[in-house]
């Protein structure tokens, strides 16, 4: 089950198009990465989904409904732009906005107390924001976004500003956030973090989504077929002329007792094909199939995209 | 500021008397009249005691330093005819007052005199100053005569058009300036999660609005309690208040009229009725009434107007571009106050206070004169329409401002933002 799915959503801005038939879905209970360069048009997708403004085509569909007023209710926003009245009390700022999402005075309250105990800020609470330094501020946001209990959180570059303490605390909470059942969009540039945290991503790119799904699966999608070979045995050219064809030596590596071999195999051939033809030869003590990072992925379809526009 | 201001107000009003009753102690002057013919004019009173001395000026000058007395009059010897020369010696500044009383004192001795060289009796001057007064009256159209005053009119025509104008701007900014600083700090992206828009913006309207018009009621109360109080704790205040106001009051009368000769200046008791049937003649519950609407209509007009300007922009300082259009109906309303006020049946008068943009002001300048009920309703109506309107499309262009940050804001930006759907 899905709890956002849009449907082909557009918006244009004047000549300028923002969003270009975006379909994308963000499954219960799961995160979901929202990549893509600088002005790719993921603030303005964020924004469509927190219903600030509205598609010129498409629907989105929260939770199986499509997207109407009472769902703001049920989601929770931390922007990449963080900001909070600066006169206001950090904790008098929270209940308001905590209230201004439905949650009645007194549950506000108990729930903001429990979150100031847990990152052990209680002094804080009087303090007005402009007196507290932008870290402290980061972390009144972050509660702030998720004090009402939303079923999805969209967080924008939630890790920017803390110190890696901190990145740290943030990141383990948005992994209790999921595992207690919320669903977050998660939009970053680090592409590290990415990999540690989402289970789905989309590129978007010139306001179209270029690639979209499983992390994993893309990640085998973008597979070269590059395998390592551990072994305690170095020699490796008596074996070259012995394998099928198919199958190419990249190069050797090695680190104290062990050697890294490396394999390039054709698309029609297997890790298993690999590994039949080594067996005989040699000792293996490990083997794993090298996968690009998210970051190469995200540089290789960027760029490759923008080759074949160049192309046109 | 809403305790501040109305101590702030009372002291200027409170201060100068209260002072002004401190430095009324006994003063004590010496007259040296060589002459002879002055001394039986200054008449001590609570005030001032003047005594008489007999001596030459150096040793009057002496006396003056060991007796410790505050001042000296040294009148010379002088010809009926040439301008009287006094010398005020003293041993420290002495006030203005003490000045005053001399100056006064002499001036109508040595006009008296001079009456008297002439054979002219002072009685007769008395008897041929005539005050002339000017009863207005209004005749309506059914006939019943009312009587008018065109001062007590002005007056309140042009302060309660003064008030609205300085209302409608300093609330009006205090919505641009609130709408610059949740843009500016971004808490708006958050807020505009919760609610739409148009919410925030009229909510922070009328919530300016309504914390406008307490501090407004507050500062009337709180002024007026001050003044009540301190009359009360100061019983002689009330008088000195008279007094002073009487002293103002025909001090530049007898300075003007060279030939008065009247030790009083009495106040012709019609000026007081008179006043009072202006008041009367004017229709207070119908000025407290359109005062209270043009207030609202003209505020919720010009503040939707500022909340749009302060959604385009990113600070304060780039506000100037687009205030000044939006200013400028009511700059031109205050700029031409001075004719609607004294012509409110003009032309341009009854144009000016019908045209929503400089209505508030102008209508309530023209009320208190008589306004056709046609004109105001017309004027009440094209006001609510108007800033319907404008709010409309105020929030447009705030829906769309709040969100773009970093880009300098064009008229043409605005206007496509208007015509986007």
């Amino acid at each position: 089950m899905d709890l956002i799915r849009t449907e082909e959503i557009s918006k244009r801005y004047g000549n300028f198009v923002a969003l270009d038939h975006i379909s994308i879905s963000v499954p219960k209970g799961s995160i979901f990465g929202l990549l893509g360069p600088n002005g790719a048009g993921k603030t303005t997708f964020i924004r469509i989904i927190n219903q600030i403004i509205a598609p010129d085509h498409g629907t989105v569909f929260f939770n199986g409904e499509a997207l109407k007023p009472q769902h703001t209710d049920k989601i929770g926003y931390l922007p990449e732009e963080r900001g909070l009245y600066k006169k206001m009390k950090a904790g008098e700022q929270a209940i308001y906005l905590a209230r201004l999402k439905g949650v009645p005075q007194h549950e506000a309250v108990s729930r903001l107390k429990y979150w100031f105990k847990k990152f052990d800020i209680q002094n804080w609470w009087d303090k007005k924001v402009e007196e507290l330094s932008k870290g402290m501020q980061q972390k009144i946001q972050f509660i702030i976004t998720i004090l009402h209990r939303p079923e999805l959180l969209i967080f924008d570059e939630p890790f920017s500003g803390f110190d890696p303490i901190n990145v740290d605390l943030v990141k383990n909470e948005i992994l209790r956030l999921k595992d207690e059942g919320a669903s977050i969009i998660f939009s970053t540039h680090n592409m590290e973090s990415v990999e540690q945290l989402c289970d789905n991503i989309a590129l978007i790119h010139q306001s179209k989504v270029v690639l979209s799904g499983r992390v994993n699966e893309i990640k085998s999608q973008f597979s070269q077929n590059l395998f390592e070979i551990e072994s305690p045995q170095h020699d490796i050219n008596s074996i070259i002329p012995l394998l099928p064809q198919g199958i190419h030596y990249k190069n050797t590596e090695s680190n104290t007792s062990m050697y890294k071999h490396y394999f390039k195999l054709d698309t029609n051939l297997g890790p298993n094909d690999l590994l039949k033809s080594l067996l005989p030869y040699m000792p293996i003590v490990g083997f794993h199939e090298l996968l690009p990072s998210m970051h190469d992925i995200f540089v290789s379809t960027i760029q490759n995209g923008s080759l074949s526009e160049n192309q046109i | 500021m809403t305790i501040l201001g109305p101590i702030l107000i009372a002291a200027l009003w409170i201060v100068p008397i209260y002072v002004s009753t401190l430095s009324q102690g006994m003063k004590t002057v010496e007259i040296l009249d060589e002459t002879g013919l002055f001394f039986d004019q200054f008449q001590s009173d609570e005030h001032i005691r003047f005594i008489p001395i007999f001596t030459d000026l150096e040793t009057a000058k002496k006396g003056l330093i060991a007796s410790g007395d505050d001042a000296l009059v040294y009148i010379p010897r002088t010809e009926l005819n040439v301008p009287v020369t006094a010398i005020l010696y003293s041993t420290s500044q002495t006030g203005m007052d003490i000045k005053t009383v001399v100056r006064e004192n002499l001036r109508k001795q040595v006009e008296a005199l001079k009456l008297k060289a002439k054979n002219i009796d002072p009685e007769i001057l008395t008897s041929i100053k005539t005050s002339i007064i000017i009863n207005s009256i209004k005749i309506d159209k059914d006939g019943s005569e009312v009587k008018s005053s065109e001062e007590i009119s002005l007056a309140l025509g042009l302060l309660s058009g003064l008030i609205i104008y300085m209302l409608i701007f300093m609330f009006s900014s205090q919505v641009m300036r609130g709408v610059i600083e949740e843009k500016a700090n971004r808490i708006v992206e958050v807020i505009v999660t919760s609610i739409k828009p148009f919410q925030l913006m009229m909510g922070k309207i009328i919530g300016v609005g309504l914390v406008g018009i307490t501090q407004f009621v507050l500062w009337i109360i709180f002024t007026a309690a001050i003044i009540f109080g301190f009359q009360i704790a100061h019983p002689t205040f009330k008088q000195n208040v008279a007094q002073i106001e009487n002293f103002t009051a025909t001090a530049p009368a007898s300075s003007a009229q060279s030939i008065n000769m009247n030790e009083e200046v009495t106040m012709d008791p019609n000026v007081f009725t008179q006043a009072f049937e202006g008041i009367q003649s004017v229709n207070i519950p119908l000025v407290l009434l359109t005062f209270i609407i043009f207030f609202l209509g003209g505020y919720l007009l010009y503040s939707a107007l500022f909340a749009a300007i302060g959604a385009a922009v990113d600070n304060e300082a780039d506000t100037q571009q687009f205030m000044l259009p939006v200013t400028i109906p009511l700059l031109i309303t205050i700029i031409l106050s001075g004719f609607v006020i004294n012509n409110p049946q003009s032309q341009l008068a009854v144009w000016l206070s019908i045209i929503p943009f400089t209505s508030p002001v102008s209508m309530m300048m023209r009320i208190p004169f008589g306004v056709p009920v046609w004109q105001l309703i017309l004027s009440i109506i094209l006001l609510v329409a108007t800033f319907i309107i404008c709010t409309w499309i105020a929030g447009k262009i705030y829906r769309t401002g709040i969100l773009l940050y970093g880009k300098k804001i064009t008229w043409a930006d605005v206007i496509k933002w208007v015509s986007i759907k």
